[in-house]
């Protein structure tokens, strides 16, 4: 390749990344405009275009987000004014720009003032709950995330068409429903978050999920939701819960390095070498949880932060504060409640109180139905009876759960515990 | 993919006593840079860094160990603060950069970005055992593999 050409390829890759630091503000301030997703992207794309025939020669501007935004405008003006169908809106916008003598100046401090506000406002949208989880998901990480289609399809182990057909209709859904790409204001900001928290954290849990020899698209994924969380933690500084999540994010990935074998098989939380953890994320982490706990966060993402931080603060497994953790229990149940969170709280009672406690809270739980065939419930009474010198009754236990799991690693050890019973006097 | 990002000492950064109104400006502007760079969700942890008059240097030499003591007589290789970003990649981390601020207001400075190892890149001469096996944990702190 002749230098010329090296040096331009170069020029191409610094304009692109200005590019992707700036698209999403730039999707989020064109969709408020234009009402219209799939519009506001190939109108960022157009002035990418322009950036990359005119940057190399005029060098890159000093707020680059707003150069981009200016184009992008001129070239949505255009448009409608071709567009008769949109005379309405049209005479809209061209009002609005006449108005400002010098546009550039105006799009410059409309920058500075709102592009926040409208970077949520298109958050909130692509997260809108008329729209699936999934959709919601796939949506954000293309407009927000700025990932390809191939890219969300690698991640979440689907085929590209499928993706591209789920965003097609998400964005139809968001178009049919006359959604105005705003943040959502009191009560309705309240109602309408969860289903921005879920998404991303559904994101995370997608990348959590990928075990080593995935694509590294997969894990990238944690990385991605990551980034998320810290956007909107940037831009609603005053709620706990997204405070919550984001710790809850930070905590659970520092654990990431430490959480599998050379083998690959999962390393339980209390077995893991804390040594491997990430430190400076668990730092963030508990920064972010502190944060959401002064603002007064007794939510669902702040009580599962907290229980992630009893773990990410005990240096070893033995320090861990069980009946810290058993009370958060109790009060995540009142949240949230559900079989899984009542089995876990009986774990919980078990570490903290003696296996006794276990013993008296699983008995509570034993006929729920969501928990039938479910093996970690035998395999907590098996543990529980153990540990309660009930030998016998602990040995059926973990020979019934071994033969609900599926999993083989997950029998052995478990059939193992069961041997174990009779080696004991 | 995380890189640490090294701001070099400059001579002004490198003096003691009050800092400039230009120091002040420069230290307002560095703060709303790393606003810009936290609303994005690059920025991980970042600090500055006491000049080199409060650091100490130890020599290895064989079993040898030898303390210097600051200030230093190079005051360019000095490093005056870091900050750790989460980036897409090298392209991304540059975009960012030349976004900085100047800390030295029309004198030259400079900054330096170094990637972190990561997983991938010691497969190559590491096996998946030996990354997995449990060591003295330090290098396990800050991310790397």
């Amino acid at each position: 390749m002749p230098a010329g050409d090296s040096n331009q390829a170069a020029t191409h890759h610094a304009i692109e990344a200005t590019f992707r630091i700036e698209r999403a503000r730039l999707i989020a301030g064109l969709a408020r405009m234009v009402r219209n997703v799939d519009r506001a992207e190939e109108l960022a794309q157009d002035a990418l275009v322009v950036a990359l025939s005119e940057w190399p020669r005029i060098g890159v501007p000093d707020n680059p987000g707003a150069w981009l935004m200016a184009i992008a405008k001129r070239r949505a003006i255009d448009g409608f004014r071709r567009d008769k169908m949109r005379e309405r809106k049209h005479q809209e916008i061209a009002r609005s720009q006449d108005e400002n003598a010098d546009g550039a100046a105006a799009i410059e401090a409309a920058l500075d003032d709102d592009l926040g506000d409208e970077l949520l406002g298109l958050i909130f949208t692509a997260c809108h709950p008329i729209l699936s989880p999934d959709a919601r998901a796939a949506l954000t990480l293309k407009v927000v995330g700025g990932l390809t289609t191939d890219e969300i399809a690698r991640a979440f182990l689907s085929s590209e068409t499928a993706i591209a057909q789920r965003i097609v209709r998400a964005k139809k859904a968001i178009a049919k429903a006359r959604l105005k790409f705003e943040v959502p204001r009191g009560a309705e900001r309240v109602a309408r978050l969860p289903s921005v928290l879920e998404v991303i954290y559904l994101i995370f849990n997608e990348g959590y999920a990928a075990t080593a020899g995935d694509d590294l698209v997969r894990p990238g994924l944690c990385l991605e939701a990551q980034r998320l969380g810290r956007i909107l933690a940037g831009l609603m500084p005053e709620d706990a819960e997204v405070f919550g999540l984001l710790a809850l994010m930070e905590i659970q990935a520092s654990r990431h390095n430490a959480r599998t074998g050379p083998d690959g098989a999962v390393i339980p939380l209390t077995e893991q070498d804390r040594a491997r953890w990430d430190h400076l994320l668990i730092r963030r982490g508990l920064d972010a949880l502190a944060r959401a706990e002064v603002l007064g966060g007794d939510g669902f993402y702040v009580l599962q932060a907290a229980l992630a931080a009893c773990h990410a603060r005990a240096r070893r497994a033995a320090d861990t504060d069980w009946s810290r953790i058993a009370a958060l229990y109790d009060r995540l149940r009142a949240v949230a409640p559900s079989p899984v969170v009542d089995l876990n709280r009986a774990i919980a009672h078990s570490m903290a109180f003696g296996p006794d406690a276990g013993l008296r809270l699983l008995d509570e739980i034993a006929d729920a139905d969501t928990l039938r065939d479910y093996a970690p419930l035998p395999a907590a009474r098996g543990d529980f009876l153990f540990r309660a010198g009930r030998l016998a009754e602990a040995r059926s236990a973990f020979a019934a759960a071994a033969s609900l799991t599926r999993n083989a690693r997950e029998r052995a050890f478990l059939l193992a515990r069961a041997a174990a019973c009779e080696g004991k006097p | 993919m995380r890189v640490m990002v090294f701001a070099k000492a400059t001579e002004a950064s490198a003096t003691d006593g009050p800092p400039s109104p230009e120091a002040l400006e420069a230290f307002a502007a560095m703060d709303r840079f790393i606003e810009e760079l936290v609303k994005a969700g690059v920025f991980v942890a970042g600090a500055g860094l006491k000049n080199g008059a409060e650091a100490k240097r130890i020599v290895l030499d064989g079993t040898r160990r030898t303390v210097i003591d600051g200030p230093f007589a190079e005051t360019r290789e000095l490093i005056a603060g870091f900050s750790i970003w989460e980036v897409k990649d090298m392209d991304e981390a540059l975009a960012w950069a030349k976004r900085a601020p100047n800390p030295a207001a029309g004198q030259k400075s400079e900054m330096e970005i170094r990637p972190f190892y990561e997983a991938a890149d010691l497969a190559e001469f590491v096996t998946p055992e030996e990354l997995a096996a449990p060591r003295d944990g330090e290098r396990g702190k800050l991310g790397v593999a």
